[in-house]
């Protein structure tokens, strides 16, 4: 396992982890740009955009896109989040040359105004098929209402209505001002040779515009609020609950990642021994997320909505049980062989890496390999978990529900 | 592709391990396969290998619940009990070092799970909640109820149970579904990862030499059905299911059916990805695969779209379906093969898909099929091949089940490409 990095003269990062002894190799493009981006009249806009890559580009149709990655048996798709539009693929060896110049084709997309109008429509139906999901719109007003005022709060998909009102050439202004070289970080995990994607990357992306585009990152201070929003014909009451936790760049993140898995992992947690094994709910979990400059612990509990008020009181007497007492050796010491246990697994094959290769270096600018990773898990001590729960105790700050229920 | 060196053993109580050694990796998975799905749920109590599986880690051998979660967590075994169809399987997977250490637990929850009788309410409590969960979740409710429409019962119900059921499952028949259905006789591990096939072997007949045969349980089939229905919801989109019939894993043409399924919906380039979505902007999320049990298989279709939509989503849909039958091109063909080989060498990097590959393998063919194998024969299949077997076995008698605000009528006819 050998690291790589170059920089191109127009500022894209160039980063590969390559590998000799495995099968396949997988590529991604990092572009840092997402929802809390996007002003409020092109909102969706980065998500939309994403979906118009795959239409093709000065060369390609839409047709040619999704015919070459299939040709050259690719796995491949695209993510937009709240901060990042993630384009990437896994291929056999030999067509990396093949894979990468589609993908680079992505990220420079022609924007064809029939195509805009019909996947337009594939928008509405994404957002409709999501309507219908209760937990997904609980995680929306939970983002909307933890974040109220802080971009970090901006819907990923947009409303029916932004969408409805984009045009066109917003969307070519915000590629414009977004998809430049500071912004865009390209990762390359497994079994091909550097000097090629250092090739690679010059031939398709060197002539892309320089520059970097501005992104404020205060740390949201986020006031407690409730939204409801009562949907009879759902059979269970969904709950989404936040509270402020480290950001991306925060020493505390570990910690935070440990603490999540010990409290509120879907088996053998404190959530699952007190609410989940017992048949109190569905779900209850906690997961912390990371954000640039920000972060937020995530509590999601689904159960019926009799039982609803008890289990929250429940998961109130644990966080603060936990806030005022911390967590066990042994309770650390099993989240930390479950963790590196994850770590490996997942890092087996190319693709598992991409992910972590690409947040370490957009949020942190570093490189950290898989055998850093398990070390640092390893130093984490009682000691910086108490750290952890005095800076950001867990709590139920926010509050998010969708099912039967008129009020919580 | 690397050579696979395959091995297996089938031990004096009918019990099959299969090893695939891999040699550039870290961890180690099992498959175990215990032939105890929900198939043999007794009538009426559909749910209850289900519920069996929420009770079977409460406890096991020397160790209660949380004893026996935090030894695995603390051998790092991420794992899963599930339940399908037809068989309750174990799933772990760790580094291979550790796996010497998981297998103990194993034999514990398989031959020594203690069933305790005050835990049963929990676990029946459990399953409630996820059934009432999947009310939630309309794009998953849509495929079981597929299945339970277009086959035979059992083989339709949803392993994850009825909730209309539960009432009628005790702690004492849970109790007995796994005295008659857990036993060695038709049970597959299969292991793949860094491991030794001798000292695996040698682990498995101590650990699992005493479990002793017993006869399959017997159940009545009934049919499944109707062909045609409609549940009524207050939802945003609709959602259409379409089912016809395939041919097994086992069966000579199943390659071609493989064939047939993937030109309709392997990859985006395939034709209900680019007719329904890319051409029309009908759905957001359209595709077809084959659902394969042993003996029978059908071919699964979801298209999930606003209301008003729908109609013209279904008809498309079905003419895509109808098409078929009328030519494939060359190209068509090759993409496919394509995506299928680099799948095949992509598998080799995990041993997770590999451990249930060669599980799921013997079951269905009491033997297993090399990569090279399924290579070769993808390799062979020519367009005619995939259109002789559309002739044989055309997409037609569909069941088709809709969830959503209005019933569909009938499919229509529809013009080209618009």
């Amino acid at each position: 396992m050998k690291f790589h990095e170059a920089k191109l003269d127009n500022g894209i990062s160039v980063i590969g982890e390559l590998n000799p002894s495995v099968l396949s190799v997988a590529a991604a493009f990092f572009v840092k740009t997402g929802a809390r981006d996007e002003s409020m009249d092109v909102n969706g806009v980065s998500h939309f955009l994403e979906h118009m890559a795959f239409k093709g580009d000065e060369k390609h149709s839409a047709d040619d896109v999704n015919r070459i990655f299939d040709e050259i048996g690719a796995k491949y798709n695209a993510s937009t989040s709240e901060e990042i539009t993630m384009f990437y693929a896994a291929v056999l060896p030999e067509y990396l040359p093949s894979v990468f110049e589609v993908l680079a084709g992505l990220l420079q997309p022609s924007i064809r105004q029939a195509d805009f109008e019909v996947e337009r429509k594939v928008i509405l139906e994404e957002i409709g098929m999501y309507e219908d999901q209760p937990s997904f719109i609980a995680y929306e007003n939970a983002m909307k209402t933890h974040f109220e005022g802080h971009p970090l709060g901006q819907s990923i998909l947009g409303s029916k209505e932004s969408i409805a009102a984009l045009k066109r050439d917003q969307m070519a202004r915000y590629h414009d001002e977004r998809y430049r070289g500071g912004n865009i970080t390209i990762a390359v995990a497994g079994n091909t040779d550097w000097d090629q994607v250092v090739k690679l990357s010059k031939k398709w992306c060197g002539a892309w515009p320089a520059g970097r585009a501005p992104r404020p990152t205060d740390e949201a201070r986020p006031k407690a609020g409730k939204t409801i929003v009562t949907k009879e014909s759902s059979t269970q009451q969904h709950v989404m609950q936040m509270a402020s936790g480290p950001a991306a760049n925060s020493s505390l993140r570990l910690p935070a990642e440990l603490l999540s898995v010990v409290i509120g992992d879907d088996s053998g947690s404190r959530l699952y021994w007190d609410l989940v094994d017992p048949g109190l709910a569905e779900s209850a979990d906690l997961s912390y997320n990371e954000y640039d400059g920000s972060g937020t612990y995530l509590t999601y509990l689904c159960s019926t909505p009799e039982s609803t008020a008890d289990n929250l009181k429940r998961i109130a007497e644990i966080y603060d049980d936990v806030n005022e007492n911390g967590i066990t050796e042994e309770e650390l010491e099993q989240a930390k062989n479950k963790v590196a246990s994850r770590i490996v697994l997942r890092s087996e094959r190319p693709m598992g890496r991409l992910s972590s290769l690409g947040s370490n270096w957009v949020y942190r600018g570093e490189y950290r390999s898989v055998q850093d990773d398990l070390d640092a898990f390893r130093k984490i001590t009682g000691g910086d978990v108490r750290a952890l729960l005095t800076k950001y105790p867990l709590g139920q700050l926010t509050t998010s529900t969708v099912g039967p229920l008129a009020t919580i | 592709m690397t050579q696979q060196n395959i091995q297996t053993k089938t031990f004096a109580n009918g019990l099959t391990l299969i090893v695939e050694p891999m040699e550039d990796v870290q961890s180690a998975a099992l498959s175990l396969l215990v032939p105890a799905g929900s198939v043999f749920d007794p009538p009426k109590q559909n749910g209850s290998a289900s519920v069996l599986c929420e009770v079977i880690p409460r406890g096991a051998g020397d160790r209660d619940s949380k004893q026996l979660s935090a030894a695995l967590d603390n051998l790092g075994v991420q794992h899963s009990e599930s339940v399908g169809i037809v068989h309750f399987t174990f799933s772990a997977a760790t580094l291979a070092q550790n796996l010497p250490q998981a297998l103990p637990l194993y034999a514990d929850m398989i031959l020594r799970p203690w069933l305790p009788e005050d835990q049963f309410e929990a676990a029946r409590a459990g399953v409630e909640q996820s059934l009432m969960a999947i009310e939630d979740e309309p794009r998953q409710k849509i495929m079981l109820e597929l299945r339970r429409r277009s086959f035979d019962s059992p083989w339709g119900l949803p392993s994850e149970g009825s909730l209309a059921d539960l009432e009628n499952i005790s702690a004492e028949s849970v109790r007995k579904h796994y005295e008659t259905c857990f036993r060695p006789d038709e049970a597959i591990f299969g292991v793949a990862g860094n491991v030794d096939f001798n000292r695996i072997s040698d682990a498995i007949e101590e650990l699992f030499g005493t479990w002793s045969r017993k006869p399959a349980p017997a159940f009545k089939t009934s049919p499944g059905g109707p062909p045609r229905d409609h549940i009524t919801l207050d939802s945003a989109q609709t959602q259409i299911g379409i089912a016809y019939d395939s041919v097994p894993y086992r069966d000579p043409d199943y390659y071609a059916a493989w064939a047939a399924v993937s030109v309709l919906s392997g990859g985006m380039s395939s034709r209900l990805f680019t007719e329904v979505r890319e051409r029309r902007g009908l759905c957001y999320s359209v595709h077809a695969s084959l659902s394969s049990l042993r003996d029978e298989a059908r071919v699964l279709c979801y298209a999930g779209t606003k209301a008003d939509r729908a109609q013209e989503t279904l008809d498309v849909t079905i003419g895509e379906l109808k098409r078929l039958g009328q030519g494939i091109a060359e190209e068509e063909l090759t993409r496919c093969k394509a995506r299928a080989k680099s799948s095949l060498v992509m598998q080799q990097e995990s041993t997770f898909a590999r451990s249930s590959s060669i599980a799921r393998d013997w079951y269905h063919l009491k033997r297993v099929t090399t990569l090279k194998e399924v290579r070769d024969k993808i390799d062979a299949l020519t367009v005619k091949d995939v259109l002789e077997y559309v002739e044989k076995q055309p997409a037609e008698n569909f069941t088709i089940v809709t969830i959503g605000p209005n019933q569909l009528e009938e499919p229509r006819e529809v013009g080209g490409t618009p």
